[in-house]
């Protein structure tokens, strides 16, 4: 399908973007589409939404999305290209960082960092939740967002449940 | 919540932590962090929420995605660098295999409507199972040297730049994730300085 791809270009690109992906790989989509569709061709705009729509959908981080990106593009050795090239930077830093910090852990500093942090990432969470709910238009779907939330938040039915009445919801055409 | 209450566990060998990391993979559709709150800190007991919330802020602030830089995070703090590759293995491998097979299937079905309306549908309860997330994390804010009325002004603040203004992230990290931490090294300098909010 694809004779030519340029591999060392696209691997070195996602090396390049996994260092930048705070927040997660979803935050540096906008430079993925840059290169993958508008620069190397490699994926069509259809593909490449449907990437992101088949990794939300199925079990798993959400960064896979970035394999099935891989995989459209240029197969089984395109999904290897592109999912070592976002993770193998963020991992390793993540794993120094991680055990830099835990060995120092009584430190001031360290324990600032995270009093000060945490309610920022609680609050990151929260719009997420809106971000992702925000961008849908309609009213149905939220109401299913937030009555999903307060399931979570209150009771301990399986997160499991909870997708599968969202999807049956949505199959039958109320959200 | 009678069940959260007592000892942790700690898991027994990195093979536990790759079936662990897998299940819980398994389970997360439309994003994991739900599940891996639920898991680890309520199911398996591994960790409290403060300790949670407290990786989940590195994971937050480094590049990277963030369940992921978890998984890594509680596999490294259990069993070194092998735990830490069991844990990420087992988020990836076998979501990796199912997410490429549901785009081999993908172009037969997904003009059907009701797939389209199944999808929605499954969005709409993965952004609840986050914003559910955050809301049962809050709790471990009470324990935050900078009080509850700061971390309550910090997470508006946080959530507007954010969800409203769509400020990008690395901005707001910088900017008032560094104030917050910066006001939490004064705190901590004013209360006893020996005194450690997640005592255990």
């Amino acid at each position: 399908m694809h004779t030519s791809v340029d591999w060392l270009g696209l691997f070195d690109h996602f090396l390049l973007l996994s260092l930048l992906s705070v927040g997660g790989a979803i935050t540096v989509v906008p430079d993925m589409h840059r290169v993958l569709v508008e620069q190397m061709g490699l994926l069509t705009e259809t593909q490449f939404n449907a990437s992101i729509a088949i990794a939300q959908a199925s079990p798993g981080p959400n960064v896979l999305f970035v394999a099935v990106m891989g995989y459209q593009a240029a197969g089984l050795a395109g999904a290897a290209t592109t999912l070592a090239g976002i993770m193998l930077p963020s991992t390793t830093l993540a794993l120094v960082v991680a055990r830099w910090g835990h060995a120092r852990r009584e430190w001031r500093a360290v324990q600032a960092f995270k009093a000060g942090m945490a309610p920022i990432v609680v609050a990151l969470m929260f719009a997420t939740g809106w971000i992702l709910t925000a961008k849908t238009p309609g009213w149905s779907h939220v109401l299913l967002t937030v009555a999903s939330a307060i399931a979570v938040w209150r009771t301990r039915i399986h997160l499991l449940v909870l997708i599968a009445v969202g999807g049956i919801l949505g199959a039958v055409g109320w959200v | 919540m009678a069940s959260e209450s007592g000892p942790l566990a700690r898991p027994r060998s990195p093979r536990e932590l790759f079936v662990a990391f897998t299940l819980l993979a398994l389970q997360g559709f439309g994003g994991v962090l739900a599940v891996a709150q639920r898991v680890l800190c309520e199911q398996r007991r591994w960790l409290t929420k403060e300790e949670f919330l407290e990786i989940l802020a590195v994971g937050q602030v480094l590049p990277g995605p963030n369940v992921c830089n978890v998984a890594l995070m509680v596999g490294d703090r259990f069993f070194g660098w092998r735990g830490a590759f069991a844990a990420l293995a087992g988020m990836m491998t076998v979501p990796l295999l199912i997410v490429l097979a549901v785009t081999v299937a993908y172009s037969e079905f997904a003009l059907d409507p009701a797939v389209a309306g199944a999808l929605k549908g499954m969005g709409a309860v993965a952004a609840g199972l986050i914003v559910g997330t955050g809301l049962k994390l809050m709790i471990a804010l009470r324990v935050n040297p900078m009080g509850v009325t700061v971390c309550a002004a910090l997470g508006a603040v946080t959530f507007v730049a954010v969800a409203i203004l769509r400020w990008p992230l690395v901005w707001v990290l910088l900017g008032l994730g560094l104030l917050a931490c910066l006001y939490a090294w004064k705190r901590l300098g004013a209360v006893a300085p020996l005194v450690n909010p997640q005592e255990r």
